[in-house]
């Protein structure tokens, strides 16, 4: 039996959701213009509510980007009175200005009831135990998993990120059957049930993983399900559009439903900013629809995916994206090549003799840019045959070439010597120095 | 018998390290060889006993594994080492590497072969004097 936390906006038929993305959009257009952002760019651009009367209007509208949020840092884009905010958010900041979002009650209560859909769609339930391994505070995956955990009606335990034997305790006292986890962080905790002697998938009641917060790939959530015996499910959200439950995979575990009652979804060309065609990749573009006290209009996420145009047989009329490639300011060039760490991952992770950390790291040696890819071996490899040993780091230079089209120093190493973390996993390095 | 493969990063202090560990127990060190490329090498132990010093390896986090090699006495001289490797190469078997470490008045040959199952053939037609861990203890 099919079963959906909202029925009818989960299933609605396409042209009448799309009907009340135009009512939304109208309205988002009219509340924006409180804002003193969006009342000079709508003036400048002569545009208004006016301006909407069918979805395709909205391309008359310009984009906003992290720079505009830095630059009316902080209260530049509210479109409520600050009385009426209830909540704000702030981004760490670490690469600029920090950037600032703001939430009135309903806000809240509509993003709770955003991410209860999420986890009702993977087969969470009021009896689930959901344990939130986020960082609280003013990251969004902790109180957005918190609030929609509790909508949802499960017990939830904020354990909050880091401490791998506290978490496993409480794992093993509360009879946790979730958790919400850091893809890095879930094979970390791996690692440390095997050293406490700890059977997972015997001595647990954990069924249910919500991975996100960084790209992983299929080969990692694989490994993510085999290692735990559960089910990990790709979850995607963003600062900027509240964080947690923007999109989500279905029991499919083919893509992520993205909530179209509560964005306009846009790929298009990172270059020409023009639609890509379906089922091809480009930069993922969202305006919130049902948000009051910060709409955002035409958010250019810097996040490059694809849709899936294939109906999904979980009856979600919801469109789907592909699971994401990674930030377009993750992506490293080297020697004029465009390279995602996650394609590097996705190759590694297919070796059964390779562990699951690895480090890349790019330097100028003489006048070429020359990438370094360090990889942990598993535990259980045998050490004894140099044949071995050297076919291994050949096959992953080769495939690794294959992938990225350039050749990387390929250096294996002893399990438990690249940095390991409790937070998001810092797999990058570049040492490069600009001329 | 076994012996000890340990996967050694180049780095400078690592062997030090790893023998420290050894040093801090019960442990005999009999025979050890270092085989190396430019990123890594291969360190190989023969001790008084394999599989706690594999278990200690493992518990110090060090990448180790236990591999089968073959160890075989001979009389300390030229023409007996070579008189036993010349067996080998009669019955067609390929040694991957070998080492030798002394016992007694006695030296030993440790081989390594891909083929264990025609070498031990070999080590009882010719009546060679084959050496087991409790040999060594």
């Amino acid at each position: 039996m099919k079963e959906y936390w909202q029925k009818d906006l989960e299933t609605m038929h396409r042209s009448d959701l799309e009907k009340l993305q135009t009512e939304r959009l109208k309205k988002t257009i009219e509340q924006a213009s409180n804002a003193p952002f969006y009342k000079k760019v709508f003036a400048e651009n002569n545009l208004s509510a006016d301006s909407i009367t069918s979805l395709a209007d909205l391309q008359r509208f310009p984009f906003t980007t992290k720079n505009d949020l830095r630059e009316y840092y902080p209260f530049g884009l509210s479109a409520v009175p600050l009385k009426e905010v209830v909540r704000l958010h702030s981004s760490s900041g670490t690469t600029g200005n920090p950037t600032v979002v703001l939430h009135t009650q309903r806000d809240l209560d509509e993003w709770a009831n955003q991410v209860a859909r999420c986890m009702y769609m993977v087969g969470l339930r009021d009896t689930d135990v959901f344990q939130n391994t986020s960082g609280y505070g003013m990251f969004t995956g902790g109180l957005g998993f918190q609030y929609g955990a509790e909508r949802l009606g499960a017990m939830t335990v904020p354990a909050a990120a880091g401490n791998s034997r506290r978490q496993i305790k409480f794992i093993m006292d509360f009879g946790t059957t979730a958790l919400h986890i850091l893809p890095s962080y879930a094979t970390r905790l791996a690692e440390v049930f095997q050293e406490l002697g700890i059977d997972v998938k015997k001595d647990t009641q954990l069924t249910t993983f919500c991975i996100g917060a960084e790209p992983h790939s299929e080969e990692q959530r694989k490994r993510i399900e085999q290692l735990l015996g559960v089910k990990a499910y790709n979850c995607f959200g963003m600062s900027e559009m509240n964080g947690p439950g923007v999109a989500f995979e279905c029991k499919e575990q083919n893509g992520l439903h993205i909530w179209e009652d509560y964005v306009i979804v846009e790929i298009l060309d990172p270059d020409t900013l023009q639609p890509m065609p379906d089922g091809e990749v480009g930069e993922l573009v969202l305006t919130t629809i049902n948000r009051e006290a910060m709409p955002l209009i035409r958010y250019r996420t810097r996040d490059l995916t694809c849709f899936i145009t294939e109906p999904c047989p979980c009856g979600r009329t919801h469109r789907k994206i592909a699971r994401l490639k990674g930030r377009s300011d993750d992506m490293m060039i080297v020697k004029g090549v465009n390279i995602f760490p996650i394609q590097i991952e996705k190759i590694l992770m297919n070796f059964k003799d390779l562990g699951m950390n690895y480090f890349i790291t790019i330097d100028t040696i003489g006048n070429n840019d020359e990438m370094t890819v360090e990889v942990e071996l598993s535990e259980d490899i045998q050490i004894d045959d140099y044949a071995r040993l050297q076919s291994l780091s050949r096959e992953i230079t080769r495939q690794l070439k294959d992938e990225i089209l350039l050749t990387p120093n390929v250096k294996l190493v002893e399990k438990g010597t690249l940095p390991q973390s409790e937070g998001k996993a810092v797999r990058v390095k570049d040492l490069r120095k600009l001329i | 018998m076994n012996q000890i493969s340990i996967f050694l990063e180049n780095k400078y202090g690592r062997l030090n390290e790893i023998l420290s560990f050894l040093a801090a127990s019960k442990v005999r060190v009999i025979a050890a060889t270092v085989a190396d490329t430019s990123d890594y090498g291969i360190l190989r132990l023969i001790t008084s006993n394999q599989q706690e010093t594999y278990s200690l390896l493992k518990e110090n986090g060090v990448s180790a594994s236990l591999s089968p090699v073959l160890v075989i006495a001979t009389a300390p001289d030229t023409a007996s080492f070579a008189e036993t490797i010349a067996h080998f190469t009669k019955a067609g078997i390929d040694i991957d590497y070998m080492y030798c470490f002394s016992l007694g008045e006695k030296v030993a040959i440790v081989l390594r072969t891909k083929n264990t199952d025609a070498a031990h053939d070999v080590v009882r037609k010719n009546g060679l004097d084959y050496i087991d861990e409790s040999d060594l203890i």
